[in-house]
C-alpha cells in the first residue's frame, strides 16, 4: 500500500465540523473519541491521587496528609480508576470504534443510545467530581457497610449516585454491542470467523449487562439507608453487613473481567499480526472468553473469606475461583503457541503485548494463591492483594490498552505515532511498573496492611522502591500522552493497512469514511488468514 | 410503503432487521431489570429466611384487599396493553389510542391505590425513616420488612411512573398516525416493558402480602 | 421473525386465568402449610409469570435467542440468590479453624 495523504478524502473526522457535530454525533467513531477524551482525563486525575498516596508512603509516619485525607485519597483513586477509567476504557473507546468496523456494518444497532451512554457517563462522572471537590468520600471504593451507611461523614450518597449513573452507561454500551454482534454482521461473517477482539467484547458485554444492575441497586440501597436512616445493611437496625458485601461483589468481581477481557481481545489481535500467524486454537480462545464471563460470576465470595462468611461457602468459592483461572491460562498458552515459529516483529504494540503476557501471568498466578483459603487469610487486606490486582489491571489491561491504542492509532486518526519514542515509553512503562508493584508483593507477604498511611519502619525500603517506580511509570504514561496529541497534527500520514493485518477494519481507509465502508464487505475467509493479503498484493 | 422507509434507520439493511434488533434490545434491557430488582429480591430472601416470624407479623399489617385489588388492576392494565399491541399489528389507529388510554388509566389507578396504602402505613407508624412506632416483639426485623417493602414497591412504582410516560408518548404518536400494520415496533417494545412491570408485581404481591395469612384472618 | 398476531380473545383467556390464579394464591395463603406456604405461593406466581411472558410478551412464538435472554436473566438472579444463601444457610455448619 502506498502512503496516503491525510484528509484528501472525506472521512469521519472531516465530514462535519463544529462543536455541535461532535456533541450531537451518532457516529460510533466520534463517540469513541468523546469517550477517549473523557477517560484520559479521569486516568490522569486518578493518577494524581496515586501520586499523593505514593508520596505519603515514602516515610513511615503519616506526615504528608491526615488519616482521613489518606482514606479519601485511596477511595477516590479507586473510584475514579475503576468506575471512570478502567470499566469504560477499552469497551467505550476501542470497542465503540472497532466493533461495527470489524463486523462490517455502518454503525452500532442503536447509535442514539450510544450517544446517550456517553452523556450518562459524563453526568455520572461530573457528580463524582462534584463530590470530590466538595470534600470527597473516605469509605474505600468498596463502600462497606455500616461505615458507609451510618458512620462516614463524607459525600457517600453523592458519589454513590454518580457511580449508579455511570453504571447505566456501561449497561447500555454492553446492550448495544450484544445486539450489534448478533444481528449486524456482514454477509459471510459467521461467529467463528469473527476477530477474537469481538468475542472478548461480546463476553465483556454479557458481564456488563448481567452484573452492573446488581451493584446499581446495591448502591441505591446504600443511599436509601444512609439518607432515611433505615437498616438494610446495618446490624444495629436489624440488617446484615455481609449481605452488602455479597451484593457488591456479585458485580465487582465480574467487573474485573470487564476490565481484563477486552485487553485479552486486543492481545489476541496484536500477537497474531506481529507473528504473521493465525491465533493458535481460535475456538478455544473464543470459548474461553465466554467461559471467563460465566465462571466469573461464580467466585465473588473469595473477596469475603474473612468477613464471617460461612466456612462452607468459602470452600465453595475457593474451589470455583480455581476453576476461573483455567480459561485465562488457556489464552496464555494459545498466545504462546501463536508466537511459536511465527515471524515476530517488535513493533510497539507487540512490546506491550509481551509485557501483558508476562505481567498478566504473574498477576493471574498470584490470584490462585489468593484463592487458596489458608494463604488468603494471612495476606488479605495486605499489599499482596494490592500488588495482585495492579499486576492484572495495570500490568495487564493498561498495557493491552496502550498496545491497542498504538495498534489502531493509524486507523483512528490517519496518523502514525513516532516509533522510537513509542518503543522507549513501552520500556519505561514496563520497568516502572515492575519497580512500583513487585516490592508490594514482598511487603504484603511480610505483613504491610493496605489502606494504611503510617507503617512500621521495616517496610520503608519497599515503599521507597515502589514510589520510585511510580515516578518512572508516570513518565512512561506521560510520553505517549504527549506524542499522541502531537501526532494528530504532525504525525506521518498512515496508509490504510500499515501493519498488513487481516480484519475488515483494515480494508477501508485510514481514517475511515463516515459509514465505514464504501460498499458492504462480504467475508469469505477465516479470521487471521494472512494468505488473502498475499493474494491481494499479487492479484 | 412510504412509512416503512421513513422509519428505517441507516445502520439497518431492512425493516425486519431493525424490528428484530429493537425487540432483542428491549429483551436485554428487561434482563438487566430482572437483575436490578433481583438484588432487592436477594435481600428479601435472605432476611425472610433468617426472620420468618417477624416477616409474618409485619405482613399481617398490610391490607390484603388493597394488595389483591392492585394485583388485579395491574393484570387488567396488562390485558389492555396486549390489546393495544394487537391493534398495532392489525393497523387500527383508533383502537391503539383507546387501548393505550385504558392501560394508562389502570396504571394511574394502581399508583393511587399504592399511595393511599403508603399513607395508611405512615399513619399506623409503620414507615421506617419517617414514622416507625412499632415496638412489639421482634420490631427490628419488622422494621427490616418494611424497609424492604417500601424500597421494592417504591422502585416498582417508579417503574410504573416511567411506564406511564412511555405509554403517553406512544399514545400521542399513535394519535398522530405514526404507526401502521407494517411498523408498530415502538408499541410492541413498550408493551414488553409494561408487562415486565406487571411481572414484578406478580411476585411482590405474594411475597409481601401473603405471609402467614393463616395466622391473622383478614 | 414470526409475524404471528395473537388475537384479543387469546389474550382474554390468559387474562381470566391470571385473575383466577390471583384469587387462588390468596385463598391458599389462609391455610397453614408450614414451609410449603411460600412454595405454593411461588409456584402460582411463576405460573402467572410464565403466562405473561409466553403469551402477553409473545415469547412462545419468539426465536431461541429471545428465550435464551429470558432464561439467562432469571438464571442470573437465581445464581445471586443461591450462592448468597449458600453463605447464609450454612453459617455454623463448619467451625472456623482454630476455634
Amino acid at each position: 500500500m502506498t502512503t496516503a495523504t491525510v484528509e484528501t478524502r472525506d472521512n469521519y473526522l472531516t465530514h462535519e465540523y463544529g462543536v455541535k457535530s461532535w456533541l450531537l454525533t451518532q457516529d460510533h467513531k466520534r463517540i469513541a473519541l468523546l469517550y477517549l477524551a473523557a477517560i484520559s482525563f479521569f486516568f490522569f486525575l486518578g493518577g494524581v491521587f496515586a501520586t499523593v498516596i505514593r508520596l505519603e508512603l515514602l516515610t513511615p509516619p503519616g506526615d504528608l496528609v491526615s488519616a482521613q485525607t489518606y482514606n479519601k485519597l485511596f477511595t477516590l483513586h479507586g473510584v475514579i480508576m475503576i468506575f471512570l477509567f478502567m470499566i469504560p476504557s477499552i469497551p467505550a473507546t476501542l470497542g465503540n470504534f472497532l466493533v461495527p468496523m470489524m463486523i462490517g456494518c455502518k454503525d452500532l444497532a442503536f447509535p442514539k443510545l450510544n450517544l446517550l451512554s456517553w452523556y450518562i457517563f459524563m453526568i455520572g462522572g461530573a457528580l463524582v467530581m462534584y463530590a470530590m471537590l466538595m470534600g470527597g468520600v473516605d469509605t474505600g471504593w468498596t463502600f462497606y457497610t455500616p461505615f458507609s451507611t451510618s458512620y462516614a461523614n463524607t459525600y457517600v450518597i453523592l458519589t454513590a449516585v454518580g457511580i449508579f449513573i455511570t453504571g447505566f452507561s456501561s449497561i447500555l454500551t454492553g446492550l448495544n454491542f450484544i445486539v450489534t454482534i448478533h444481528r449486524m454482521r456482514a454477509p459471510g461473517l459467521t461467529w467463528f470467523r469473527l476477530p477474537l477482539f469481538i468475542w472478548s467484547m461480546y463476553a465483556t458485554s454479557l458481564i456488563q449487562v448481567l452484573g452492573t444492575p446488581v451493584v446499581a441497586v446495591t448502591l441505591l440501597l446504600v443511599g436509601v439507608e444512609r439518607g432515611f436512616h433505615i437498616g438494610i445493611f446495618d446490624p444495629a437496625l436489624g440488617g446484615d453487613p455481609v449481605l452488602f458485601q455479597h451484593l457488591f461483589w456479585f458485580y465487582s468481581h465480574p467487573a474485573v473481567y470487564i476490565m481484563v477481557l477486552p485487553g485479552m481481545g486486543i492481545i489476541s489481535e496484536i500477537v497474531s499480526v506481529y507473528s504473521r500467524k493465525k491465533v493458535f486454537g481460535y475456538r478455544f480462545v473464543a470459548f474461553s472468553s465466554v467461559a471467563i464471563a460465566v465462571l466469573g460470576f461464580l467466585v465473588w465470595g473469595h473477596h469475603m473469606f474473612v468477613s464471617s462468611q460461612s466456612v462452607y461457602a468459602s470452600l465453595v468459592f475457593s474451589f470455583l475461583s480455581f476453576m476461573v483461572a483455567v480459561p485465562s491460562a488457556i489464552k496464555v498458552f494459545n498466545w504462546t503457541a501463536t508466537l511459536y515459529k511465527g515471524s515476530i516483529s517488535f513493533d510497539t504494540p507487540m512490546l506491550y503485548a509481551f509485557g501483558f503476557i508476562g505481567l498478566f501471568t504473574i498477576g493471574g498466578l498470584t490470584g490462585t494463591f489468593l484463592a487458596t483459603l489458608g494463604f488468603d487469610v494471612h495476606v488479605t487486606d495486605t499489599y499482596f492483594v494490592v500488588a495482585h490486582f495492579h499486576y492484572i489491571m495495570v500490568g495487564g489491561t493498561m498495557m493491552a490498552y496502550l498496545g491497542g491504542l498504538h495498534y489502531w492509532w493509524p486507523k483512528i486518526t490517519g496518523r502514525m505515532y513516532p516509533e522510537a519514542w513509542a518503543k522507549l515509553s513501552a520500556l519505561v512503562v514496563f520497568l516502572g511498573f515492575n519497580l512500583t508493584f513487585f516490592p508490594q508483593f514482598i511487603m504484603g507477604y511480610l505483613g504491610m496492611p493496605r489502606r494504611y498511611h503510617a507503617y512500621p519502619p521495616e517496610f520503608q525500603i519497599y515503599h521507597v522502591l515502589s514510589t520510585a517506580g511510580a515516578s518512572v511509570l508516570a513518565v512512561g504514561y506521560l510520553i505517549p500522552a504527549i506524542y499522541f496529541v502531537w501526532s494528530m497534527r504532525y504525525g506521518k500520514a498512515a496508509p490504510d493497512n500499515p501493519w498488513g493485518a487481516t480484519g475488515l477494519e483494515w480494508q477501508t481507509t485510514s481514517p475511515p469514511p463516515p459509514e465505514n465502508f464504501e460498499i458492504t464487505p462480504v467475508v469469505t475467509h477465516e479470521a487471521y488468514d494472512y494468505s488473502i493479503l498475499e493474494e491481494m498484493t499479487v492479484g | 410503503m412510504a412509512s416503512h422507509n421513513l422509519a428505517l434507520r441507516h445502520q439497518f439493511d431492512d425493516v425486519a432487521q431493525q424490528k428484530d434488533a429493537s425487540t432483542f434490545g428491549m429483551w436485554l434491557f428487561l434482563a438487566t431489570e430482572v437483575l436490578f430488582f433481583g438484588g432487592m429480591f436477594c435481600c428479601y430472601t435472605v432476611y425472610r429466611s433468617l426472620y420468618p416470624a417477624a416477616f409474618g407479623v409485619a405482613s399481617n399489617h398490610l391490607s390484603l384487599v388493597w394488595g389483591g385489588v392492585s394485583t388485579a388492576v395491574l393484570i387488567c392494565s396488562s390485558y389492555f396493553m396486549a390489546c393495544a399491541v394487537n391493534s398495532g399489528a392489525t393497523g387500527k389507529k383508533t383502537a391503539i389510542v383507546a387501548y393505550l388510554a385504558i392501560t394508562i388509566l389502570f396504571a394511574v389507578a394502581f399508583l393511587v391505590i399504592e399511595m393511599s396504602e403508603w399513607h395508611g402505613l405512615y399513619e399506623e407508624g409503620l414507615m421506617p425513616g419517617f414514622n416507625f412506632t412499632f415496638h412489639e416483639g421482634d420490631f427490628r426485623h419488622v422494621q427490616l420488612f418494611y424497609c424492604l417493602y417500601f424500597s421494592m414497591t417504591g422502585l416498582h412504582a417508579s417503574h410504573v411512573t416511567i411506564g406511564i410516560g412511555i405509554l403517553l408518548t406512544m399514545l400521542i404518536r399513535a394519535a398522530r398516525g405514526a404507526f401502521s400494520a407494517g411498523y408498530y415496533t415502538p408499541i410492541e417494545i413498550s408493551g414488553l416493558y409494561w408487562h415486565f412491570v406487571d411481572l414484578v408485581w406478580i411476585y411482590l404481591f405474594p411475597l409481601y402480602y401473603l405471609i402467614a395469612r393463616h395466622v391473622h384472618q383478614g | 421473525m414470526s409475524e404471528h398476531i395473537v388475537t384479543k380473545r387469546q389474550y382474554a383467556i390468559v387474562f381470566l386465568i391470571l385473575l383466577i390464579l390471583t384469587l387462588t394464591t390468596t385463598w391458599a395463603s389462609y391455610f397453614d402449610l408450614g414451609k410449603l406456604n411460600v412454595v405454593v405461593a411461588l409456584v402460582i406466581a411463576t405460573i402467572k409469570a410464565s403466562l405473561v411472558v409466553l403469551f402477553f410478551m409473545h415469547v412462545y412464538w419468539q426465536t431461541k435467542l429471545t428465550k435464551i435472554v429470558v432464561v439467562s436473566g432469571v438464571a442470573w438472579m437465581a445464581l445471586l440468590l443461591w450462592l448468597t444463601l449458600t453463605d447464609i444457610v450454612t453459617r455454623g455448619w463448619l467451625p472456623f479453624p482454630g476455634k
